[in-house]
């Protein structure tokens, strides 16, 4: 087995050994440890010794020795006489067998880190670490914090869900809706981390986006019918897709409209495509939906000048109507500004400025909306106000290049 | 020995990046990619970032009961600004000020060097061994 493939498959499994163990010991906070433990233990003696036979009976096992360790070793006498005592870790093994309680033991987990009572960084990295299986360690290099500090954010969320009284269980009923949103957010802003962040010099990073990919297949698979996971999975395809042309050899940022397109992944566009329709055939569209449709649109173009603006001015109509969030009035302008002319695209960009004051993302759409109308002292004004706000290195870079660009330009008439 | 190395824009944009060719710009980033890259195959740096135009600094005083304060901006009257730092690992103070020559030679407007001013301060730590 291959280092990846054996990767893989402890990822795969680290979810379904945690909520065996939780389900029978209960202390979320310590059997996240001892899962991380045996996770460790395997990638060290499974290369030499070969993949038992039942890999993830194996991690159970091992897992729950080392939780029996942490307990032996606590300070906390009361929890280890009521529950360690009664406890022998072959009865936990046992757990193994239990039939498909594996996918179930995931979506708990999910809603566990998921939880409300998180902050999105601390629910972000439980998730990582408690869904995903990753390391501390390859948590803090994908934030590019220290390890240590990594790891006391992972203390801290577990925790806050342990005073929360937060249970290893499926939500209630009536909070079944918001519990599934708030863990597509936190899959939602792993992807975006991953996304803005990813540059061509970061090959030594874990990459957050596949990760938020497949925990999202994951999801879509517990939650088939759920159509705006599906819909966020398609997102996550259609965006990914463009990934490879988006940054330049320098990490700087390129423009959707001078990507190379010959560079996108057709078959993640074509996946994401099939997945989007199946889904919009059969349910009430939703955000992610509608945001995925954009996306297809703009994959679907063969040229910048292809592209559908009609239609995905259409879905951020709607997309404006259903959530109030001024990035999406922003994406409105821009498609209005494509469809009807920069001068309407300005008027409405003129309402989200006062919503989003001061904004970089507001300047530098004004900034192109004004070169598109010929403008190009005010578009550099505008990029220069762009610049000076933006907090992202690989825009700054494209900013940068871009204002010089436009000066030029104004310079030569 | 660990060393920050602070790179420090002038306050007056007039000459800045905003008023450069696209040549230019381009040959400013490729030179810190390259820059930076160098120090990470050396195994000499440790830690760098790059800072937001100092438009989006705020100054923070604790005021009644230790509740923030908040002013715009940095104090008007500095002339120069920090911008990015780097921190890393080298054998000598030497080593160190060669480095921050280097990144003060950054390419500016007609690929001329910027020479920019670049602080280079020690960090506090254990003692070296000949010490």
């Amino acid at each position: 087995m291959t280092p990846a493939a054996l990767g893989d498959l402890l990822r795969e499994l680290a979810p379904q050994v945690l909520g065996a163990v939780v389900r029978r010991y209960r202390d979320f906070d310590s059997a996240e440890d001892a899962v991380q433990e045996a996770l460790l233990a395997a990638a060290q003696q499974w290369p030499g010794e070969g993949v038992p036979e039942h890999p993830r009976a194996w991690l159970i096992q091992v897992a729950a020795r080392r939780l029996i360790n942490i307990w032996r070793a606590d300070d906390a006498r009361r929890r280890r006489e009521e529950t360690a005592m009664s406890l022998d870790p072959r009865d936990v093994a046992g757990a193994a067998d239990e039939p498909d309680t594996g996918a179930d033991d995931s979506l708990r987990l999910l809603f566990l880190c998921g939880h409300p009572a998180l902050t999105a960084p601390s629910a972000i990295a439980l998730t990582l670490r408690a869904v995903g299986g990753l390391s501390t360690a390859e948590i803090a290099h994908a934030f590019l914090v220290p390890e240590a500090t990594m790891a006391q954010r992972i203390s801290r969320a577990k925790q806050r869900v342990h005073a929360s009284g937060a249970a290893f269980a499926m939500p209630e009923p009536e909070q079944w809706r918001a519990r599934v949103e708030g863990v597509r957010h936190v899959l939602y802003l792993i992807f975006n981390e991953g996304y803005a962040s990813s540059t061509a010099d970061d090959l030594v990073r874990p990459d957050l986006s596949r990760e938020a990919i497949r925990l999202t297949r994951m999801l879509h698979r517990l939650l088939p019918d759920d159509a705006e996971t599906a819909g966020l999975l398609a997102l996550m395809l259609l965006t990914d897709a463009r990934r490879d042309a988006r940054t330049g050899p320098h990490g700087e940022l390129i423009p959707l409209p001078e990507q190379d397109r010959s560079r996108w992944d057709g078959e993640l566009i074509a996946e994401g495509a099939a997945l989007l329709g199946a889904t919009l055939r059969r349910h009430a569209v939703g955000p992610y939906q509608l945001q995925a449709a954009v996306a297809a649109l703009h994959d679907e173009a063969a040229r910048p000048e292809d592209t559908d603006w009609p239609q995905i001015l259409a879905l951020y109509g709607v997309l404006d109507r259903l959530q109030d969030n001024p990035m999406v009035t922003l994406n409105r302008a821009v498609a209005l500004a494509m469809v009807h002319g920069p001068a309407a695209g300005l008027a409405l960009l003129d309402t989200v400025a006062e919503r989003l004051p001061g904004h970089h993302r507001v300047a530098a759409v004004r900034g192109h909306l004004l070169e598109l109308s010929g403008d190009l002292p005010a578009a550099a004004a505008a990029f220069t106000v762009a610049l000076h706000a933006s907090p992202s290195p690989a825009e700054l870079r494209y900013l940068a290049t871009h204002l010089a660009s436009v000066n030029a330009r104004a310079a030569a008439l | 020995m660990k060393y920050m190395l602070m790179m420090h824009t002038p306050a007056d944009t007039s000459a800045g990046i905003e008023s450069w060719s696209p040549e230019d710009v381009k040959a400013h980033i490729e030179f810190q990619h390259a820059f930076d890259a160098e120090l990470r195959a050396a195994g000499e740096m440790v830690f760098n970032e790059g800072l937001t135009f100092p438009d989006q600094a705020r100054i923070v005083r604790a005021g009644q009961a230790g509740a923030p304060v908040v002013t715009d901006g940095p104090f008007p009257e500095a002339k120069e600004f920090l911008i990015g730092f780097w921190i890393v690992d080298v054998d000598s103070a030497e080593r160190a000020y060669a480095i921050a020559a280097h990144a003060s030679a950054a390419p500016g407007a007609g690929g001329a060097p910027l020479n920019i001013p670049i602080e280079v301060r020690p960090i506090v730590g254990a003692p070296s061994a000949d010490a």
